[in-house]
């Protein structure tokens, strides 16, 4: 295939990504600067973020047999984008006060975009495992980047074995489609499969097995036992990451394989997705009721939220991909807002992360505007009116209407009438009266730091999206997805 | 362009309180109370000068007294589109007093915290009149949900914990469940009723008027009435969803009770008149039976349940749970009598129930406790307050003289020719009405004294409170025609939807 101009200008986002990381690398050989690292990556990223523009002039486009960069593409890149770039400056204020290595974390947060980026333009089952193991790789590193803390190492352990586990399966997989289709390109397969009329056994066993390493990485229901403590277990600002970032490329790429793939759809498979996205919503939901420690209640909420997206999913038709692009968003928005409270409560970084609910106690008093954050996300994420989580809400439950999914709506309406509870739980934690007790709390200045401010540029944007979210929807609907 | 001013006074009202609190603690209350006048000013200028002959009616386009219409979110085709009629000013008209009135017995009870407090009380109220107001129905559910948060805050922070231990952040979580999944069986039948009408029309519309033209095939009916209904049930509530009413009204602070009894529960009432009726009149007609035999079930329930409280507010949560069942038979008799009387319960119960909550309020501050064991023999102890306990009691349960009266008279004479049998048992409950009403009296504040040592008398604010609102029920009980004759036109508009549909369904069986 003959590489012009244009392929190279569709490329331009990842390509500056990467050309950051190699940056990165070189200047932490050269002089190690926490400030000036931090720099560098957000330079990067924002010019990542910009080369988006004229990536948008020449999509859709296919770029090698492996990626191709249309408007659907375009969109993923950016939210993954702005979401690590969120975390960049929350972990910046955290690793002041690493004692270690700081800057690794940066080379290790710009790859990890990088494979994103792979992995949200993948058309075919190699750029997949390339993106996915892009991605993957590198948050083994983060996750247990506050090594000589025991859970943060152990986070990292279990999330590197259970992700190789989950990524073998997803190989095999491929591997038993691949014989039988004899073809690896997203389009390709659906073509070759439809065609065949019905699936032989291999295929049934291939996308099994498929689907088995997709929802590990999504931690959806019965692959989801490593969240939680994967999520308590890493620095805050790389759980952000993982909670946003990640999950969010993953799910991209399973939207266009659902949707380019469609003999892959339907039958057993919606049967099966439909029982995963109830038993997530439900599961997650209940689980997250009793939990005491907010970063591991943040991560059984985000099973629950996967499954809610699985609804869109399953519908794949009419708004299906539009109500996915408005969760996504509204997700990332408020999951970075969370475990951006989070981060800022346990800044700079002190041996432990402040995740206790008790330590939140009466955090109201001492600091109202964080705690007005935090109220705000918590709220998103029940999907309450005025605020972003309800607008997604309100897609996933139409999506679900105009499909006539009523067994997982009435799950849904479940699903949220529990997870009402433990949001509230915490959102009263806030304003009740404070123990006396030595406490850990966010810098008195917080407000005027990066971190704080774009923190209080999610929480504006939360409440933006929840009274007018018009422009994004205007946005989303330039998004579908192109087959070429 | 008032419209839209109505709800957001509250809401910059609210926002003034929550900063003004670093100048001190009256400021908020000053503002407060300068908010809700200038709410309450502009509800009787709106009704002095409005023209409430016009309402919507089946067969023509809605027309209103005052409307407001700006696209808000395009991709969905929902306007911001407010609009008023008799029932709604009237409601707004309740609703800021009954905020007057909450700000007022706010004043000493709320010491900690009064700019945030007064945030809260300030969007409840905001959110209410966007109920009242809104006819997207995306809109009308956003402010339907909306108006839990505050409510949620006021109950859970300046709340009291109840004698059994049951805690107020128990009651407020409870409350917030119950209305939010039930919030979420609504979205999914306005969502449902959308969609349909997408399919025939090729509209994508949350619009009231073009809604209520959506044809719908019998089934489909009925399934979206219940889910409308199952929402105002819960709110209303109606007996089996009813559970969360007396924990969150025993837990609440004073002015949640009153706003809560007086404004919040009305919201249900509303809902079902303005959209659960109109939009599905032919499945609400078939569902009439079951829904008056609810609201019978919920008057003796309420009753009974009302007689067995030893918590003074809890009793009267329940009696509420018992007057809420008058106005489900009311609203669904589909005669323009009872519905009448239906907007005049509303009013009179929202008066009494909250002079009822804020002498609850009062002697809370005078006895600290609620419990009525630990009470008796307060008529000689306290100045005034019993007499004027003794009047509510007498207007709750339905003296003539009292607005009360009035509205279950007519609900009553309404419903009579329709549906006899139901009204003939609904008028027993009028009895168990008196005996919860005389029993709170009596277990209060008659009775052997449990102490000799005579408590504070009311200062002028709480008996200009609690006489302005007697007042009050007594004008609505002598001469009601000037609230009748605002809401006469809309209630003429839901009865000819529902009567058309009664004579259907008689005509088809």
């Amino acid at each position: 295939m003959q590489l012009t101009t244009e392929h190279f200008i569709a490329l331009l986002p990842l390509l500056v990504t990467c050309a950051t990381s190699v940056l990165v690398m070189l200047a932490i050989a050269w002089r190690r600067n926490h400030a000036q690292t931090y720099l560098l990556t957000v330079t990067g990223l924002v010019l990542a973020l910009l080369a988006i523009i004229p990536a948008l002039k020449v999509t859709p486009l296919a770029v090698t047999e492996l990626l191709q960069v249309d408007n659907f593409a375009c969109f993923y890149i950016g939210l993954i984008l702005v979401a690590t770039l969120v975390c960049v400056t929350l972990a910046h204020a955290y690793m002041e006060g690493y004692p270690g290595n700081r800057e690794e974390l940066y080379l290790l947060i710009i790859l990890a975009a990088a494979g994103g980026i792979v992995l949200v333009s993948a058309r075919h089952l190699a750029g997949l495992f390339i993106g996915l193991e892009l991605l993957s790789v590198p948050v083994y590193g983060m996750v247990a980047y506050a090594f000589f803390n025991k859970r943060s190492l152990e986070a990292g352990i279990k999330y590197m074995v259970l992700s190789a586990a989950g990524s073998a399966f997803l190989l095999f997989g491929m591997a038993l489609l691949y014989a039988d289709a004899g073809t690896l390109s997203f389009a390709g397969l659906g073509a070759k499969l439809s065609a065949d009329g019905s699936l032989s056994q291999l295929v049934h066993l291939g996308i099994g097995m498929m689907l088995i390493g997709l929802a590990f990485k999504l931690s959806l229901v019965p692959f989801h036992l490593w969240t939680p403590d994967v999520y308590e277990g890493a620095p805050a600002p790389v759980a952000a990451f993982l909670a946003t970032a990640s999950k969010v490329a993953v799910f991209a790429v399973l939207l266009r394989l659902y949707q380019l793939s469609p003999a892959m759809a339907g039958g057993w498979l919606n049967d099966l997705l439909s029982l995963i996205a109830i038993a997530s919503i439900l599961l997650g939901n209940l689980l997250a009721l009793m939990q005491s420690n907010l970063k591991r209640l943040l991560g059984y909420s985000s099973i629950a939220h996967f499954g809610y997206l699985l609804v869109a999913l399953i519908a794949s038709k009419g708004l299906a991909v539009e109500a996915i692009g408005v969760y996504l968003t509204t997700y990332v928005l408020t999951s970075l807002g969370a475990f951006g409270v989070v981060t800022l409560m346990s800044t700079p970084y002190h041996g432990r992360d402040c995740d206790a609910l008790y330590e939140y106690r009466g955090l109201f008093w001492r600091r109202p505007n964080l705690t007005a954050v935090l109220t705000l996300m918590m709220l998103s994420l029940a999907g309450i009116p005025l605020t972003a989580g309800f607008i997604g809400k309100f897609y996933i439950v139409a999506v679900g209407v105009e499909s006539h999914l009523w067994w997982l709506l009435g799950s849904l309406i479940i699903g949220s009438a529990i997870g009402v509870f433990y949001y509230l739980r915490v959102m009263v934690t806030l304003f009740l009266v404070a123990p006396g007790l030595h406490r850990h709390d966010a810098p008195e200045n917080w407000g005027q730091r990066t971190g704080g401010i774009m923190l209080m540029a999610m929480a504006g944007l939360t409440l933006f999206l929840g009274v007018y979210p018009q422009p994004l929807l205007e946005l989303l609907q330039h998004t579908g997805l192109t087959a070429l | 362009m008032i419209l839209p001013w109505l709800i957001l006074i509250p809401f910059i009202g609210g926002l003034l309180c929550w900063q003004a609190e670093r100048f001190g603690s009256s400021l908020p209350r000053t503002i407060a109370m300068l908010t809700m006048l200038l709410e309450l000013a502009l509800g009787l200028w709106l009704w002095f000068t409005g023209d409430f002959q016009l309402a919507p009616h089946p067969g023509a386009d809605p027309v209103w007294t005052l409307e407001f219409k700006q696209v808000w979110i395009e991709r969905f085709g929902i306007n911001f589109h407010l609009a008023m009629d008799g029932l709604s000013l009237l409601m707004i008209l309740l609703t800021g007093l009954l905020g007057v009135l909450s700000v007022l017995c706010s004043w000493s009870e709320i010491q900690k915290n009064v700019g945030f407090f007064h945030l809260n009380l300030m969007w409840i109220l905001g959110g209410v009149i966007g109920v009242f107001l809104a006819l997207d129905l995306f809109l009308f559910f956003f402010f339907w949900e909306m108006m839990l948060v505050p409510m949620y805050f006021l109950i859970a922070l300046w709340g009291h914990s109840s004698i059994e231990g049951k805690s107020r952040i128990y009651a407020a979580t409870k409350f917030f469940i119950y209305t939010q999944a039930s919030g979420l069986i609504m979205l999914v039948a306005i969502l449902g009723l959308v969609f349909v009408n997408f399919n025939n029309t090729g509209v994508l519309t949350f619009d009231y008027s073009l809604l209520l033209k959506a044809e719908l095939p019998p089934a489909t009916e009925y399934i979206l009435m219940l889910g409308f209904f199952i929402a105002f049930a819960v709110k209303l509530p109606v007996v089996p969803f009813h559970s969360w009413l007396p924990d969150a009204h025993a837990q609440a602070p004073t002015a949640g009770s009153v706003d809560l009894a007086g404004i919040l529960l009305k919201t249900a009432a509303y809902g079902l008149l303005r959209f659960a009726l109109p939009l599905f009149p032919n499945a609400s007609a078939e569902f009439a039976p079951i829904a008056m035999s609810l609201g019978l079930i919920g008057i003796f329930y309420g009753a009974l349940l009302a007689f067995a409280q030893t918590d003074i507010k809890r009793l009267v949560a329940y009696s509420s749970v018992s007057h809420m069942g008058f106005i489900l038979i009311g609203i669904y008799s589909g005669s323009q009598q009872a519905l009448q009387g239906v907007v005049i319960q509303m009013l009179a119960h929202g008066l009494s129930a909250a002079a009822l909550f804020i002498l609850c309020g009062q002697l809370y501050e005078r006895m600290h406790t609620r419990d009525m064991r630990e009470m008796g023999g307060l008529w000689s102890r306290i100045a005034y307050l019993p007499a004027i306990s003794l009047f509510f009691a007498a207007a709750s349960l339905g003296l003539p003289g009292t607005g009360n009266f009035v509205g279950e008279f007519l609900i009553l004479l309404g419903s009579f020719t329709a549906t006899p049998w139901i009204v003939v048992i609904a008028t027993s409950g009028l009895v168990f009405g008196s005996v919860y009403s005389l029993v709170m009296i009596h277990r209060a504040y008659f009775g052997p004294a449990k102490s000799e040592q005579a408590l504070r008398g009311m200062n002028s604010r709480e008996l200009g409170m609690t006489l302005s609102l007697a007042i009050l029920i007594v004008l609505l009980g002598v001469y009601p025609q000037p609230i009748l004759d605002t809401s006469a036109a809309t209630m003429h508009g839901v009865q000819s939807w529902l009567s058309t549909a009664f004579t259907q369904l008689a005509a088809a069986r």
